[in-house]
């Protein structure tokens, strides 16, 4: 029987003591839920725990392996991001707006989890519709980082990062629009990866950003974040932007090392940086050290001149597409409803006026604005004109180098309530922004320790549709170091 | 430059969003900080650039026009707030 609360409790131990014998799904799920029980009341990582339907799905992949049918998911009890659809299970968006709501119909990643025999455990909390950095936005309650339960775990997917680092899980679903997955994964010392823009589809994603959001994995390491990627990514028709060709082997290269790889690490994530906390600039140096020791090149001497416009360039373009895609919630197919008002139109705004948070609202109005009359090509079709340039600058770069390295945020998790300006909050984003912007995948992985004890991640990030090197880089450098094996004192 | 309260009970109305008096001044206050940074971008030179609108180097994404079954009447209203005779209801749009 595993143990689970730290990195033993992986998605490679489960699956290998199911295929063994020496567990059953069951056990493994009965297990995931009493370490909700025994820590959740602290950490608050889940909005909905499916306990019924988890052990139902457990019996069935029981069977599912006693017939030999069985995948590297089968059995493995996991955690989605509740802005992921599921049929007939309240998907909250961590909103009083959708506080009631139930999916007519499960994600495409949920349906292939499912079909993997994947058993899903509860619903993660969230930043409401996934615009944060810090989880404090829920509608319901903040999550708090398992390292120290005064602190954020990051955000917007901050429950799905704080479940697999209390140990509830081993592997969960997150999304990441401008580091949603990469930033709470760093704060909360887990592995988090946003996929390339395309490699999975967006279809019971619920809408931030159409042309930002994306998929991906938590996990305890490299090798089970891409195990989880394997099972989730692929061709979709339902969702147009999805890529038509097959996804590779995510783990082909991860036993090639580094040996003569070309890593750019360029300024503005170093010596450029502002506001960056030493703690995190050192853990990143030593890691950068250990990158250098395997073999590979690391450039210090390169630069992105416009990775900074990356973070104006998202806060336009992000709202101005929210502020589109939350136009459906005006209280009459789904939803909370405000009723009692003077006319319909009174209705409508009292309520979005009352399901809506703050930081929502916002995002919309800010969206609304870039796209009003008389400001579109100042805001709105500047920012995607500079959104070209960053691409072009980003291109030009891995013409010449494999991957770039980069800190995943300026500083180690932040005391819950200790940010409180808008904008200070939106630089928390200000190292993930330029891949979101560019949609090249990119990956979060422990390099460390900072201020107070608390976890630092270390950033890589690929050319568009090669996360078969990203993979490479992240498990030549876990291999090399043991920091992804260090649980949190909960 | 700093949004008016104007402006801001005009975007709000655009976005269908109600707010108190205090709401507006908060926003107003909160949107102008924003703005104020990302007004930064003006500055960058962007003559004969075309605007990127996704990252996925995608065009003309087509499907075959083929029907195929929809969502049943009844899953689509179960989370209606209010339904009638198979319908959304919602109040009078003219009164």
């Amino acid at each position: 029987m595993m143990d689970p609360r730290g990195p033993g409790w992986s998605l490679a131990a489960a699956a290998r003591a199911l295929r063994d014998g020496d567990t059953t799904s069951q056990q493994l799920t009965r297990a995931a839920l009493a370490r909700v029980q025994s820590v959740d009341a602290h950490v608050r990582a889940f909005v909905t725990v499916t306990e019924e339907e988890a052990l139902a799905a457990a019996a069935a992949a029981d069977a599912r392996i006693a017939n030999e049918a069985a995948g590297p998911l089968t059995g493995v009890p996991l955690a989605l991001k509740d802005v992921i659809t599921t049929a007939g299970v309240r998907t909250t968006c961590g909103s009083k707006m959708l506080e009631h709501y139930e999916p007519v119909d499960d994600a495409f990643v949920t349906r292939k989890l499912k079909e993997a025999g994947a058993v899903v455990v509860g619903k993660t909390n969230m930043d409401e519709f996934a615009m944060g950095s810090s989880t404090e936005h829920s509608a319901f309650f903040p999550t708090r980082n398992p390292w120290n339960l005064d602190c954020v775990p990051g955000g917007s997917s901050g429950g799905s990062a704080a479940a697999v680092a209390a140990g509830m899980v081993p592997v969960s679903l997150g999304s990441d629009t401008g580091g949603s997955i990469r930033q709470p994964a760093a704060f909360c010392g887990v592995v988090g990866m946003k996929p390339t823009y395309g490699r999975v589809s967006r279809y019971g994603l619920i809408a931030f950003a159409n042309s930002l959001d994306q998929i991906g994995p938590f996990a305890h390491s490299v090798e089970d974040a891409a195990t989880l990627l394997q099972a989730i990514a692929g061709h979709d028709p339902c969702d147009s932007t999805s890529a038509a060709y097959p996804a590779p082997d995510f783990a082909s290269e991860f036993d090639r090392g580094i040996e003569g790889l070309r890593i750019a690490a360029p300024r503005e994530f170093f010596t450029d940086a502002d506001r960056m906390e030493p703690e995190v600039a050192e853990a990143v140096e030593a890691a950068i050290a250990v990158l250098e020791e395997q073999g590979a090149v690391v450039d210090r001497d390169t630069s992105l001149p416009l990775a900074k416009a990356a973070l104006p360039v998202y806060y336009i373009i992000a709202p101005s597409e929210a502020s589109a895609n939350l136009a459906r919630y005006d209280g009459v197919k789904y939803g909370y409803a405000y009723r009692g008002g003077d006319s319909m139109w009174d209705d409508m705004e009292k309520t979005r006026q009352h399901g809506f948070g703050d930081e929502v609202k916002r995002r919309i109005l800010l969206g609304t604005y870039a796209l009003s009359a008389g400001y579109y090509d100042a805001y709105y079709l500047q920012a995607q004109k500079v959104r070209t340039l960053i691409r072009r600058e980003l291109r030009e770069l891995f013409s010449r180098y494999q991957l770039i390295v980069a800190p995943t945020a300026p500083t180690v998790a932040f005391r819950i309530g200790a940010v409180s300006d808008p904008y200070e909050m939106y630089l928390n984003d200000i190292f993930t922004l330029p891949a979101s912007i560019a949609g090249l995948p990119a990956i979060s992985q422990p390099c460390g320790f900072g201020r107070d004890g608390l976890p630092v991640g270390l950033q890589f990030v690929a050319d568009s549709w090669d996360e078969v090197t990203l993979f490479r880089g992240a498990a030549a450098y876990e291999r090399a170091t043991d920091w992804h094996t260090r649980p949190p004192a909960l | 430059m700093d949004l008016t309260s104007a402006e801001v009970r005009h975007i709000a109305l655009l976005a269908r969003i109600g707010m108190t008096d205090e709401e507006v001044a908060r926003f107003q206050s909160e949107l102008s900080s924003v703005l104020g940074h990302i007004r930064v971008l003006q500055e960058i030179e962007t003559t004969d650039v075309p605007p990127t609108a996704n990252g996925a180097d995608l065009l003309n994404v087509t499907a075959p026009d083929q029907p195929t079954p929809s969502y049943s009447r009844d899953a689509v209203l179960r989370n209606a707030p209010a339904v009638e005779e198979g319908l959304f209801r919602i109040r009078a749009v003219l009164e």
